[in-house]
């Protein structure tokens, strides 16, 4: 026998398996820091409160709804390649990564006002404002940071996806690397499902 | 690589990949969860706004989860799934409960 | 008959079939090979380190670079020795082979893990020779202290987080392997709880090693960018970082003793002609050992200024993780009695491990007692403590595992006199350099310190001299091991005459580890 190639076999849920156990990994990693900010909300929660008032509740949720409805459309292209729709699986991959797009240039937009008006890690006005208002925006910072970039991740790996429908190595045969990625932006989504309340309707 | 019938559990598991793989969703189902998700959020917001102080968070984690449980269930196929997967979902769940939980041991009573 | 996995054609040309292979045993020898070196040199910082120690007063080295000794010392050890240690080299060779499996669920991901862990290695080994110098924090990594250092703690820190992610996807191989790839009649059941320890072991390593990943990242974003979440000065933390870090930190030490416990239960039952006693209790307490373990890492936190409530409520826990350990020892001890013994080196390595473990173990009560703790923690009692269980725990359990598994991997047989003698300068060594450990640290002398008070000199000597008598013992088992694979004696298929599937294919297995894969109709230990 020779080892020319990896030994390979199609096992669809034990793909799905070792996908789902990944995912735990990324629930106890953002959980870390769900427990980093639930212990210094408890400490310092009115410190948080009136930090929460310089947040814009209309861009997290705007962000909300564009995230939700991606996972609408991720879920849709599974559909459609399940039934062969090849060009409809296709169409609504690229619309997931276009949502995916949108939600990164907001954050951008949102972090350039914040940091335009001095909110940001060690800026002396933050420093100034006492330690609830720093470890309010510094948890923002780094949440909603780590979280954008598996959005971005995201964006790759479905692109990545994509290219295999159009070679139709993902197909209506094959196609749990499709519902795999899908699974992983399904995770995105809930993370933020978590950080919109957190961050964003402190009022 | 070959079937190989004279591998039983291979067997066995195609079965069960293509029962799994058989069932299938109409998209008009997905539309309705993606509907109440976006109503969900609706809600998150009005209650915070409601001012309840910390019952508001309280409120809204609740929400959230109810939010994350139909992301799991429908959009993540769990509903779907072999049993096994909708056991292993709490070991995370419950993992991270107790990192949270026993810290606060500390944090409430110092 | 199949040739060997050893003679396979490869993808790429030589080396590099080895560099980059998918076959689950070659990159089992891979990690094999890559952690004893680190090993190695977390052994020569050990003996530098008592080589400073041997005398109060006399000194060798400087205060500062006694530090980073020490902290290397430790990094080296845990992240680059023990942590990957057993599951990622015997369990990749051998836990495929016993499911009857022909190689793990994603062997691509297999040998990513095995990349990563070397990118890790080579970033923590960088971290030593640029910058601020050599990270002094102790491989605890401690607020405030970490984030003021001018050292090179984020590219080490960088390097473990590397080595982490590593060990988080092997967890995840693992785990998917065993509960999709056992051979037809491979019931849960009839697994050995060599494989049952390292699905228990997998599990603590997907789940725990991400909250040390975030850990570590925070500390990255706290010395570069300030964020505040662990610097006291801006209102973050120092106990909350200690929190984090032992969150994963001890369910880390089950990573390590597990899975020797699974293979001494491997080879108790075949050294003694008996099926084992308490499958079912032992299968059980791995994974009872794994999840209790999540809820008692505030222990190393005692005198850290945590509430009394906390510091009560984890010494409670603590006493009941110690229960399915004692299930274990009781059931190795019940397998043993009135069987056929025969005292071969697994055996004898074994048997060794049962006794330090059993030490170690029963300290690890007096250290978790809140009134005790108080006494030796931040001494070298805990420092004794922690050697007995991982070097004479888990390391000799490794040690037991290799003889065992070696004809299996490497087709021959290692020197039998050898080996035991190794083993005699092994243990008194140990005992020498550990047990005055537990004096010293009783009578008060503080860890971590470059120098001590004269009343310290006895022990201290006994200690440093035992260091000797084990590197002695190091050198001839590992000596023997190497000299074997050239000029040992041919082994059969399964010169131990055990039950397992791993033992019934040729030595070494072909690559793809089965002519056909076996159907089970039997239990690993059923001899007849």
């Amino acid at each position: 026998m020779n080892e020319t190639a990896p030994i390979e076999h199609r096992d669809y849920i034990g793909a799905k398996l070792g996908m789902w156990l990944f995912l735990f990994t990324e629930i106890l990693l953002f959980g870390g820091m769900f427990l980093v900010y639930s212990v210094y909300r408890e400490v310092n929660t009115a410190d948080f409160h009136e930090a929460g008032m310089e947040m814009n509740m209309t861009i997290g949720a705007v962000n909300t709804l564009i995230l939700l409805t991606s996972s609408l459309t991720m879920v849709l292209s599974i559909s459609a390649i399940k039934s062969d729709a090849k060009m409809r699986s296709i169409f609504f991959q690229a619309v997931t990564i276009i949502l995916g797009l949108a939600f990164l240039v907001n954050k951008y937009f949102e972090w350039s006002d914040h940091i335009r008006h001095g909110f940001y890690p060690d800026s002396p006005q933050l420093l100034a404002m006492g330690h609830g208002k720093i470890l309010f925006f510094g948890l923002y910072y780094v949440m909603t940071g780590i979280h954008a970039l598996h959005v971005l991740i995201g964006i790759s790996i479905i692109g990545f996806v994509l290219i295999l429908t159009l070679r139709e190595s993902v197909s209506g045969k094959d196609y749990v690397k499709l519902e795999n990625a899908g699974l992983f932006w399904h995770l995105v989504d809930v993370i933020w499902i978590y950080l919109f309340p957190l961050f964003y309707l402190i009022l | 690589m070959e079937e190989s019938w004279a591998e039983p559990r291979l067997r066995e598991k195609f079965m069960e990949d293509k029962q799994v793989e058989r069932t299938h969703v109409p998209n008009r189902v997905f539309v309705i969860v993606w509907i109440a998700l976006l109503c969900l959020t609706g809600l998150t917001i009005k209650a915070a706004q409601m001012k309840m102080g910390e019952w508001s968070m309280v409120a809204n984690i609740a929400i959230a989860s109810t939010k994350a449980s139909l992301v799991l269930w429908f959009f993540m196929h769990l509903k779907y799934e072999k049993r096994v997967f909708k056991l292993l979902i709490f070991i995370p769940i419950i993992t991270v409960s107790i990192i949270i939980g026993l810290t606060f041991f500390d944090i409430w009573y110092r | 008959m199949e040739a060997s996995f050893y003679h396979a054609k490869t993808r790429y040309p030589g080396i590099f079939g080895w560099l980059f292979t998918t076959d689950h045993k070659r990159i089992g020898l891979l990690y094999l090979i890559s952690t004893l070196s680190f090993f190695a040199v977390g052994v020569s910082l050990g003996l530098t380190m008592r080589l400073e120690l041997i005398r109060s007063g006399m000194h060798i080295i400087s205060a500062q670079t006694y530090n980073a000794i020490f902290t290397i010392h430790g990094v080296v050890m845990v992240f680059l020795f023990i942590i990957p240690g057993i599951p990622a080299s015997l369990g990749n060779f051998v836990m495929p082979l016993q499911v009857g499996a022909r190689d793990v669920a994603f062997p691509k991901v297999n040998i990513l893990s095995w990349w990563l862990f070397i990118m890790g290695g080579t970033v923590v080994v960088t971290s030593l020779f640029t910058g601020g110098g050599p990270p002094d924090t102790g491989w605890t990594f401690y607020i405030p202290y970490s984030i003021r250092t001018g050292t090179n703690v984020s590219l080490a820190v960088f390097g473990v987080f590397l080595i982490g992610l590593s060990s988080t996807l092997t967890g995840m191989n693992f785990l998917t392997t065993i509960h999709r790839l056992r051979a037809p009649g491979m019931t849960w059941k009839r697994m050995t709880l060599f494989t049952w320890a390292i699905y228990a072991t997998s599990w603590i390593q997907l789940l725990a090693t991400p909250v040390l990943a975030i850990t570590l990242l925070l500390i990255i974003m706290e010395r570069f960018f300030g964020v505040g979440i662990f610097d006291p000065a801006k209102g973050g933390d120092p106990i909350l970082f200690e929190h984090m870090f032992w969150i994963y930190s001890h369910p880390a030490v089950y990573i390590m003793i597990v899975p020797a416990m699974g293979a001494v239960t491997d080879i108790i039952p075949v050294f003694s002609r008996k099926n084992i006693f308490g499958y079912t209790a032992i299968a059980a307490s791995s994974l009872a050992i794994a999840f209790v373990g999540y809820l008692v890492w505030g222990h190393h936190m005692f005198t850290s200024g945590m509430s009394d409530t906390a510091r009560i409520i984890f010494s409670f826990l603590t006493f009941l993780v110690a229960v399915p350990s004692g299930v274990k020892v009781y059931s190795w001890i019940a397998s043993l009695y009135k069987g056929s013994i025969t005292l071969g080196a697994p055996l004898l390595y074994t048997l060794g491990f049962i006794f330090l473990f059993s030490i170690g173990g029963l300290t690890g009560l007096i250290q978790g007692a809140l009134a005790t703790n108080l006494h030796v923690h931040g001494t070298y009692f805990i420092v004794a403590h922690f050697h007995y269980v991982i070097f004479g725990g888990a390391v000799m359990g490794f040690f037991a595992g290799l003889h065992y598994w070696y004809p299996k991997m490497f087709g021959r047989m290692y020197e039998e006199h050898l080996a035991k003698l190794a083993w005699v300068f092994l243990f008194i060594g140990f005992n020498m350099l550990y047990f005055s450990m537990f004096v010293l640290g009783w009578e008060g002398m503080p860890r971590r310190y470059y120098d001590y008070l004269p009343r310290f000199n006895g022990p201290n000597l006994v200690s440093t001299i035992g260091s000797w008598v084990l590197a002695m013992g190091l050198i001839i088992m590992f000596y023997n091991l190497i000299h074997s694979l050239f000029a040992g004696a041919k082994a059969g298929d399964n010169p131990w005459g055990a039950a397992s599937l791993e033992w019934q294919t040729s030595s070494p297995p072909p690559t793809e580890n089965f002519e056909d894969i076996p159907v089970v109709t039997k239990g690993p230990y059923d001899f007849k």
